[in-house]
């Protein structure tokens, strides 16, 4: 085994100890200390996003993570997008339906009629189309502020506080485009209904 | 505000073409430069290590034998990972061993660059087999591609015999290009909200009182690596969608830079091997005429949405939603896809099988021709090999030996390049159709009518063309999917790569004939024209009737 001599690659069988040799020494480079020293390195400076963004209540304790979505089935908070999977985290999906597939417009119909049952004052041309969609993850946490605003009025008959300071609740928690240009305006649903909450409590 | 966010992000990129192309360049041109300092003894490490003692350059068969090898020694160490994950460290949410015919699909998945993923990251890996499988293929086979393509602009563009020392150029490309990139924008990635942690699935208490199990795990070190090295399988099943491995619009941004500006840059650096930027200017303009095309087709078509699904009466002005995200709307949505399909990446940031019909055909139509800025280094390759073909088409009308670059292109040259041609609708078109023949292969077509026919042909392009996107909808877990597009993205990487090796090994022996006023020139506006009408020409007449079956006949029954 000399291979030393014919290491630039004399005959095939030094070529390959020497692919070996490189296959082992990039699996522990790119493979082990790579991850574990950008792990190091985030835990370290940045342990609330290294750790999942997670969210805490009045009372201290963690409710969920901001970034994703979480099934909210009491009418009286604002709801999420349609999820396929009902927001259970550990497995992310969507239903993946073809513009021509017939349970898409099945699902979406159901979807519609339960909206007008649960907002009888909300006219469905009015509902934003994705608020009844299906998110691409099935945890989308964000809706649009059009879709927060359509749920004003169902959530102010059901609590008793006026359409007003729900609106002005929505407009605290709506973010802006990303340096004002990318991406779309957006309201995250966790954090509007943990003020929801916390107004109730009051 | 849509249009203007796609004009800024091609505006960086533009931007940043010349000074990325120009560090690449140095990276590769093997003459001595100030980065040496910095990288030289770590360099001179590794080859201690690996027991490369001297770096001389290669013939295309010693190069060629290299970059198998090391591919072959990748693949076995990551089947044996993947087969053991259960026994094996850092496997906290206790993940089994995968199954056989998807360890298979898997390894030789990430080994081609293409990513397809017939696992869901969150139930299938170990964290243990995310990091030294997934992540270290994700540099090695991004480095593999790379140092390719370096080699093949090398015989186009220099004499000698040799088109450089394939460990060298490998080394290099981790070293130099894809792990300080990867670093940092995993960093940056972390600070905007991208989990990296070794801890297991989180469990929290929601204020309605129900439990929520939340996945989590080292994502951002793969995050970054896999858009930089155009790989894009996630860490979560549904990919750069899911709010962890993508978080914000700003980070969207960043991924689709990340994969594409290696890419782009890439024609750049072929100018400057050529001596001539001119030349990869054209390039450049070719791959961004078409792109710009695609990105126009499907930005329009999803505005317009799915009329079946407006019919039923909703606010439809934001557009196509289904399987899209609320922060990246429409015009980071489609970015994404086109960028995603040319740069041959394969993550997705929405579902591509709930696109509109001619949504859908964008990407498809993308990974079809396969060299509209291309992944790693493939691309390029691909583009040049049209080129060389649209010289010969050229100099076929007016009766004069086609010459490239000063050499003149012969039978032989000719042949390897139709085989690689024709070799990419072949192990398109016909896996395709066994697979709408057989029942095993429609046991997995999930949607009824036209729809079909398109998942099936979507899964064997992407598959082909090394990209790994899907649509997602096929039941692709099955041994008939495994094997077959398993077998597909072997031919589709190695036919094509060899076959160009060979034509580089044969162009950097050939004596350089002077160019005179009669040599057709190869860096103006008219070559432009003859490369885009080349590349359709021959994308069109081998896939219109597929398309036709799929895509087109659904967009025109759906109203």
């Amino acid at each position: 085994m000399n291979h030393a001599d014919h290491a630039s690659g004399s005959s095939g069988a030094s070529i390959f100890w020497v692919a070996l040799r490189a296959g082992i020494v990039f699996l522990l480079v790119c493979g082990i200390v790579y991850p574990l020293v950008t792990t190091g390195i985030s835990q370290a400076i940045m342990p609330h996003t290294a750790n999942g963004s997670l969210v805490k209540d009045a009372s201290g304790h963690v409710v969920g993570s901001a970034l994703i979505g979480q099934n909210f089935a009491d009418p009286k908070y604002f709801q999420g997008r349609v999820s396929s999977i009902s927001y259970q985290a550990e497995a992310s999906g969507s239903n993946n339906y073809a513009p021509s597939n017939p349970e898409l417009l099945k699902r979406t119909q159901a979807s519609i009629d339960a909206w007008k049952a649960a907002n009888p004052d909300v006219p469905v041309d009015r509902v934003p189309i994705g608020l009844l969609t299906n998110s691409a993850s099935g945890l989308d946490p964000q809706i649009s502020p059009a879709s927060a605003e359509v749920q004003v009025p169902r959530i102010s008959k059901l609590t008793g506080i006026p359409a007003g300071r729900l609106r002005a609740l929505i407009e605290d928690h709506t973010e802006g485009r990303d340096l004002g240009v990318f991406g779309e305006p957006r309201v995250n649903v966790l954090k509007l209904n943990l003020a929801l909450q916390e107004m109730l409590g009051k | 505000m849509g249009v203007l966010q796609i004009v800024l992000v091609l505006a960086v990129l533009v931007l940043l073409v010349k000074p990325l192309g120009t560090y690449v360049y140095h990276v590769f041109s093997n003459e001595p430069n100030r980065t040496d300092r910095l990288f030289g003894p770590v360099e001179r490490a590794v080859y201690r290590l690996i027991g490369l003692k001297r770096r001389d350059g290669m013939t295309w068969r010693r190069y060629a034998l290299s970059f198998l090898l090391t591919n072959i020694v990748l693949v076995a160490l990551s089947y044996l990972i993947l087969r053991l994950q259960n026994l094996l460290p850092l496997n906290p949410n206790k993940i089994e061993g995968m199954e056989e015919t998807l360890s298979f699909n898997t390894v030789v998945s990430f080994i081609t660059n293409t990513n397809l993923q017939h696992y869901s990251g969150e139930t299938g890996l170990s964290y243990f087999s995310q990091m030294a499988v997934i992540m270290m293929m994700m540099f090695t086979s991004a480095a593999t591609g790379f140092s390719v393509a370096i080699a093949f602009v090398r015989g186009l563009t220099s004499r000698g015999r040799t088109i450089g020392n394939f460990f060298e150029d490998f080394v290099k490309a981790i070293t130099r290009i894809f792990l300080p990139l990867a670093t940092i924008v995993a960093l940056v990635l972390v600070a905007l909200g991208v989990p990296q942690t070794l801890d297991p699935t989180l469990t929290v208490t929601t204020i309605e009182g129900a439990a929520q199990h939340i996945a989590i795990g080292p994502v951002a070190a793969l995050e970054s690596i896999k858009h930089l090295g155009t790989n894009g399988g996630g860490f979560f099943g549904t990919n750069s969608s899911h709010p962890f491995e993508n978080p914000t619009p700003l980070t969207n941004v960043i991924e689709i830079w990340s994969m594409w500006t290696l890419p782009a840059s890439l024609p750049f650096v072929y100018g400057k091997f050529a001596k001539n930027q001119k030349q990869g200017w054209v390039v450049f303009g070719a791959m961004m005429t078409l792109f710009l095309a695609f990105l126009a087709l499907i930005y329009a078509s999803e505005l317009r949405g799915n009329p079946a699904l407006n019919a039923l009466g909703m606010d439809a002005s934001q557009g196509s939603m289904e399987g899209k995200e609320t922060r990246f709307g429409i015009a980071q949505s489609v970015l994404f896809t086109a960028v995603t399909t040319a740069a041959t990446t394969g993550s997705v940031n929405n579902m591509h099988d709930t696109l509109t019909p001619l949504g859908g055909l964008a990407p498809l139509a993308e990974m079809m021709l396969n060299c509209v800025f291309g992944g790693k280094g493939v691309g390029l390759v691909n583009m040049l090999m049209y080129a060389i073909l649209g010289v010969f088409l050229a100099g076929l009308m007016v009766g004069r030996t086609p010459e490239f670059l000063g050499r003149k292109i012969e039978p032989r040259e000719m042949k390897l390049i139709a085989i690689a041609i024709l070799a990419h609708p072949f192990i398109i078109l016909v896996p395709t159709a066994i697979a709408l023949l057989t029942d095993a292969g429609r046991a997995g077509v999930t949607n009824p009518g036209f729809h079909g026919i398109s998942q099936a042909l979507y899964e064997m392009t992407s598959s082909a063309a090394n990209n790994g996107s899907g649509f997602e909808g096929l039941a692709d877990n099955t041994p008939f999917w495994n094997i077959s597009t398993g077998i597909v993205m072997l031919l589709g990487r190695y036919v094509s790569m060899i076959a160009m090796l060979a034509v580089a090994g044969s162009l950097v022996r050939k004596t350089w004939v002077p160019e005179t006023v009669g040599t057709f020139r190869t860096d103006n506006a008219l070559f432009w024209g003859i490369l885009i009408g080349t590349v359709l020409i021959i994308g069109a007449l081998t896939f219109l009737p597929a398309v036709v079956l799929g895509p087109i006949a659904e967009h025109l029954t759906l109203r």
